[in-house]
């Protein structure tokens, strides 16, 4: 059991364990010793729901990376791919059963589509004459996958692409799939809201999904109180401004992964006495951050500028409790002293990792051109100067800064001014394809068709309008005690967790308008509830409420609703 | 294997290829199979369209006689199987999953329930136009992508272009599925065959410009660029694609040449700075960084000349000096670093000016590790006097920042930056007369 599952509102290792027990069939389906070949991309996410052992429990001997000629050598009964739908990989896999040693004892192949089986794929290992070749052929939906006791995540790399530039929705499909799985255990959700395109979709799908299930009415008294679907392309702002939380730091510069992070090893190589400098560790070294880590769980989701004064607070408190031992007389009290060692130890060990992440990050942020970048940013959010060519920018671009960085704020720069002028546009677009190269045509173009960086329409900039009615440029923010969700841009509120905010007090009634110029419908489902199972809230109990991002969140808009529900004390689940 | 983009047409278009069969654990007709089957083969015989409909599946369940398209793997069992004797006993031995159902009872909307749930469906008795609108209407309700391509690749098949094309096109869910379907398996004519009939001008021009990526000779390259102008791509766009067909032009150009000089072995710059990569399909800026570096001094008559690519491709002052600069720089030309900011006004009088900010001149010296003095010169030319503060005291340009308190007149700050100077030095001994001089007027 992941202990950092339970610890919210809702009991995400029900989740778990359900996912768990399928994957547990399914192996246990392919009877005798076996070996499984991963797309490397699955590891990840696997690694959040089954460890090695489990694996080991259902015979599996050996584990192996995807690649192309022939399978190692392996003394299993059974081999089993466990893939995502991609045709590429369909070839790959057709290079490993065909180039199979027939001299060597026959092994039985299987293949495990994650999360879903697809057509053009079984068609594909038809077509290179293996699809016969494989006993068991099934579909593993892995759709949401707790991360933490209160987030849940498809981790699927391409929804933005799929759902906003090519208009596919496939994705849709899997998140309708994965709420339905969540409401067989944790009960139907009573209202669900909703604002975009892609939101009215889902819950379309949900309904259709919900009248066509033949079963019997689902008994289980229901968690979540609401449903909050959100496309992103309603809030693109966010993502494109650079994070200021402690975990939002970490992403930006280093990248977290399925809760993993890779660090510089130097920082982290134990200290040594005596002379001849061991080998530096090379390799990178790697953490996971999740809430069963207390100190993490304290200072994820702050504001960096108020990360310092609690680590070193917490090393007033450690290295109090380690001077303990000298108070320790009697041998009750020796004893006492000895048990808490581990723990002692643990917070030790864990506030050096942190004090560490913490220098490393500040070595950025207090370096001139994270100064600069950031108040280019700010400049746009408040709105100042966002209709003409930014010095900052074009400094970047002529330095060739990473094309990344330089989207990000011409893409920022658009957004907060509704679209840029043409004349400004054409002038970022032509240094960019003179600096970075002309295939990137393809890239402004794909970013006008999400929405990111496109001309002006109608000559109207309406995002002062958006920006006053919800209140998303605060200047007196408190980074240290946080009064409001835009400690986490310090200054800028999440314009999707405002919604949010205001969708629970006093209710989207009061901004019609402004969300009547942000893209996409809004809407307001209920789904019946048999009468035993209706709700009466306590008094001063609050409700749950699971708000799905459908493309994408980032940490520090997932910070920003965690503090709202603090404020409120109301459960907030978030899911991409 | 190499799967050519002819060989997948002719497979798509020409294979006896039916509506995908999923695995069938627990088909409840089997117990009506014998039947069935005997009702079925008669149907068959009996229809005009698709003769030779039937599948032959071998014992191992390999399609028997399946086309063998060049290049393509072949199983050991098909080899085997592939004997006449055994094509016409198809049904026995056949796992469960394979069989055809040739029922006449399966309404669309049951028949796209039975695909969803991956059971075994034959769509050709879909054979109106009515009937597939309706299929595909079902489809696409269900939402789930597999039910939708399944359909799609039928109707593919079984439609002439221009019916299909008409009816997506009021159809946009199964449209985008159709274009997301195409790209997948790689039927780029198709796809450009579809956004002309759309008259979605601008994707087909990139849609094809795209295909540029996946030529990797770059002459071939080029003459592909060659195709890409002219299409309608809009205003702005059409230029950068000339701009890009020209440079690449250039680039073969210039790499053959500089490949030849360099082995050659008699260009000193080729000597000192080995080239650390070829410059085809380089950005413009490092193609005019390069030039800068290693054909700085040529005529505007030749490819390689910064001139001539300034002058070719528009590039603006600003972006000019900047590259000049840094290319200079970073050989130490100081010379020529000099002459970029130096101009003649009417009288004959050298000016030094920049259409940058001095300050970036001085960063990137700074960057190339240029000599104080030469730092000196430049950060004393910053017109913004807290930014040259700022950085002639970053830079150690001592002078510059005692140059600068004098005319400031502050007095404390000139004291105080006598500390950041060597003991004994020429600076401290310049920053002494000062303090001491009674000319002066501080005003602190």
């Amino acid at each position: 059991m992941a202990a950092h599952l339970s610890y919210g509102r809702v009991n995400l290792n029900v989740l778990r364990e359900a996912v768990r027990r399928e994957l547990r069939e399914f192996l246990d389906k392919c009877a005798g010793s076996k070996a499984i070949v991963w797309d490397e991309y699955l590891t990840g996410p696997f690694g959040l729901i089954a460890q090695y052992s489990l694996l080991k429990e259902h015979e599996v001997e050996k584990m192996f990376t995807l690649k192309g000629s022939r399978l190692p050598a392996a003394d299993v009964k059974n081999i089993i791919f466990f893939v995502r739908p991609r045709l590429e990989l369909m070839d790959i896999i057709a290079e490993n059963v065909l180039s199979e040693d027939r001299r060597g004892p026959t092994r039985d192949f299987h293949i495990l589509f994650v999360p879903r089986r697809s057509l053009l794929c079984e068609q594909r290992l038809k077509d290179l004459g293996v699809l016969g070749s494989f006993i068991h052929r099934e579909e593993y939906s892995l759709d949401l996958i707790p991360f933490d006791g209160d987030l849940l995540s498809m981790e699927s790399e391409c929804a933005f692409k799929e759902c906003y530039l090519e208009g596919d929705q496939t994705s849709l499909y899997h998140a309708a799939k994965g709420l339905m799985t969540l409401q067989a255990l944790y009960g139907t959700i009573p209202q669900i809201f909703g604002k975009g395109e892609c939101a009215r979709q889902v819950a379309n799908m949900m309904i259709r999904m919900k009248r066509e299930f033949t079963g019997s009415q689902n008994s289980i008294f229901p968690v979540f109180d609401n449903l909050l679907l959100l496309d992103r392309n309603v809030d693109l702002l966010t993502p494109l401004a650079t994070q200021l939380t402690y975990e939002g730091l970490i992403d930006e510069i280093y990248g977290i992964q399925n809760s993993y992070v890779k660090l510089p090893p130097e920082k982290f190589a134990p200290k040594k006495q005596g002379d001849g400098a061991k080998d530096l560790p090379t390799e990178a070294k790697k953490l996971q951050l999740n809430s069963a880590e207390e100190l993490y769980a304290e200072i994820r989701d702050k504001n960096f500028n108020a990360v310092g004064s609690v680590l070193s607070k917490k090393a007033k408190i450690i290295s109090a409790a380690f001077e303990e031992r000298h108070n320790a007389k009697t041998v009750g009290e020796i004893k006492q002293f000895v048990s808490q060692l581990p723990h002692m130890q643990a917070a030790r060990g864990s506030l050096a990792n942190h004090t560490s992440i913490a220098e490393l990050i500040k070595d950025v942020t207090t370096s001139e051109d994270f100064f600069d970048k950031l108040t280019v940013e700010q400049e746009f959010m408040s709105g100042i100067d966002t209709d003409k060519v930014n010095n900052y920018i074009e400094d970047c671009i002529a330095q060739k800064h990473s094309l990344i960085k330089v989207l990000r704020l011409v893409c920022l720069q658009s957004v907060c001014n509704s679209g840029l002028k043409q004349k400004v546009l054409d002038y970022y677009k032509r240094e960019i394809l003179q600096t970075y190269g002309y295939e990137h045509i393809l890239t402004l173009h794909n970013l006008e068709k999400a929405g990111l960086l496109k001309p002006q329409t109608g000559g109207r900039n309406n995002y002062p309008t958006i920006r006053k009615t919800l209140r998303l440029w605060m200047d007196d923010v408190n980074e240290q005690n946080p009064t409001d969700i835009s400690y986490v841009y310090s200054g800028y509120a999440p314009l999707s967790v405002r919604l949010a905010q205001l969708l629970s007090r006093p209710g989207w009634r009061s901004i019609e308008e402004v969300l009547r110029i942000l893209p996409g419908p809004h809407f307001e489902e209920r789904q019946p509830l048999p009468t035993g199972l209706q709700k009466k809230r306590q008094p001063g109990e609050n409700r749950v409420t699971l708000v799905f991002f459908l493309g994408g969140v980032t940490f520090a808009e997932i910070a920003a609703l965690r503090f709202l529900s603090q404020l409120e004390d109301g459960g907030c689940s978030e899911e991409t | 294997m190499n799967r050519t983009k002819g060989d997948e047409e002719e497979y798509w278009n020409s294979s006896k290829f039916k509506a995908f069969t999923f695995d069938d654990e627990d088909d409840e007709l089997s117990q009506l199979k014998e039947s069935k089957r005997a009702v079925n083969s008669l149907r068959d015989f009996v229809d005009d369209d698709d003769d030779d409909d039937l599948e032959r599946v071998s014992w191992t369940g390999e399609p028997v006689g399946s086309r063998t398209r060049p290049g393509s793997f072949q199983s050991l069992s098909d080899a085997l199987s592939d004997t006449p004797a055994k094509s016409y006993a198809p049904e026995l031995g056949r796992p469960k999953g394979e069989y055809r159902d040739y029922s006449n009872d399966w309404s669309p909307s049951d028949t796209v329930r039975r695909l969803r749930k991956g059971k075994v469906c034959s769509l050709e008795r879909f054979r109106s136009l009515q009937d597939k609108l309706q299929l595909l209407e079902e489809a696409v309700s269900m939402h789930d992508g597999n039910v939708i391509t399944a359909v799609l690749i039928f109707l593919k098949r079984t439609l002439s272009k221009e019916i299909l094309f008409r009816e997506l096109e009021v159809r946009q869910i199964a449209l985008r599925h159709l274009i997301h379907f195409l790209k997948e398996i790689g039927d780029q004519k198709l796809l450009l065959d579809l956004f002309r009939f759309l008259d979605r001008t601008e994707e087909l021009a990139l849609s094809h410009y795209r295909e540029h990526l996946n030529i990797q000779d770059p002459d071939k390259r080029k003459e592909f660029l060659k195709t890409c102008i002219g299409l309608p791509f809009s205003a702005e766009d059409s230029a950068h694609i000339q701009d890009h067909y020209t440079l690449l032009e250039r680039q073969i150009i210039i790499e053959a040449n500089d490949r030849h000089l360099e082995s050659a072995g008699q260009t000193e710059i080729f000597r000192k700075h080995p080239r650390k990569a070829s410059i085809l399909n380089m950005p413009l800026v490092t193609t005019l960084f390069y030039s800068c570096f290693y054909h700085y001094t040529e005529a505007e008559g030749t490819f390689s000349s910064p001139i001539n690519l300034k002058k070719t491709f528009k590039i603006p002052d600003k972006q000019y000096v900047l590259t000049a600069l840094a290319a200079r720089a970073k050989l130490r030309a100081w010379n020529d670093v000099d002459a970029l900011f130096t101009t003649k006004n009417w009288l004959g009088y050298t000016k030094k000016r920049a259409p940058i900010g001095f300050h970036r001149v001085v960063e990137i010296l700074h960057k190339n590790n240029a000599p104080v003095q030469i730092l000196q010169e430049y950060v004393n030319l910053v017109e913004d006097v807290d930014t040259k503060l700022n950085l002639a005291t970053k830079f150690k340009c001592h002078d510059v920042v005692i140059d600068t308190y004098r005319d400031l007149k502050d007095r404390q700050q000139l004291l105080a930056y006598r500390s950041k100077v060597d003991k004994g030095s020429a600076e401290e001994e310049k920053i002494d007369a000062l303090l001491s001089s009674s000319q002066i007027r501080w005003k602190n």
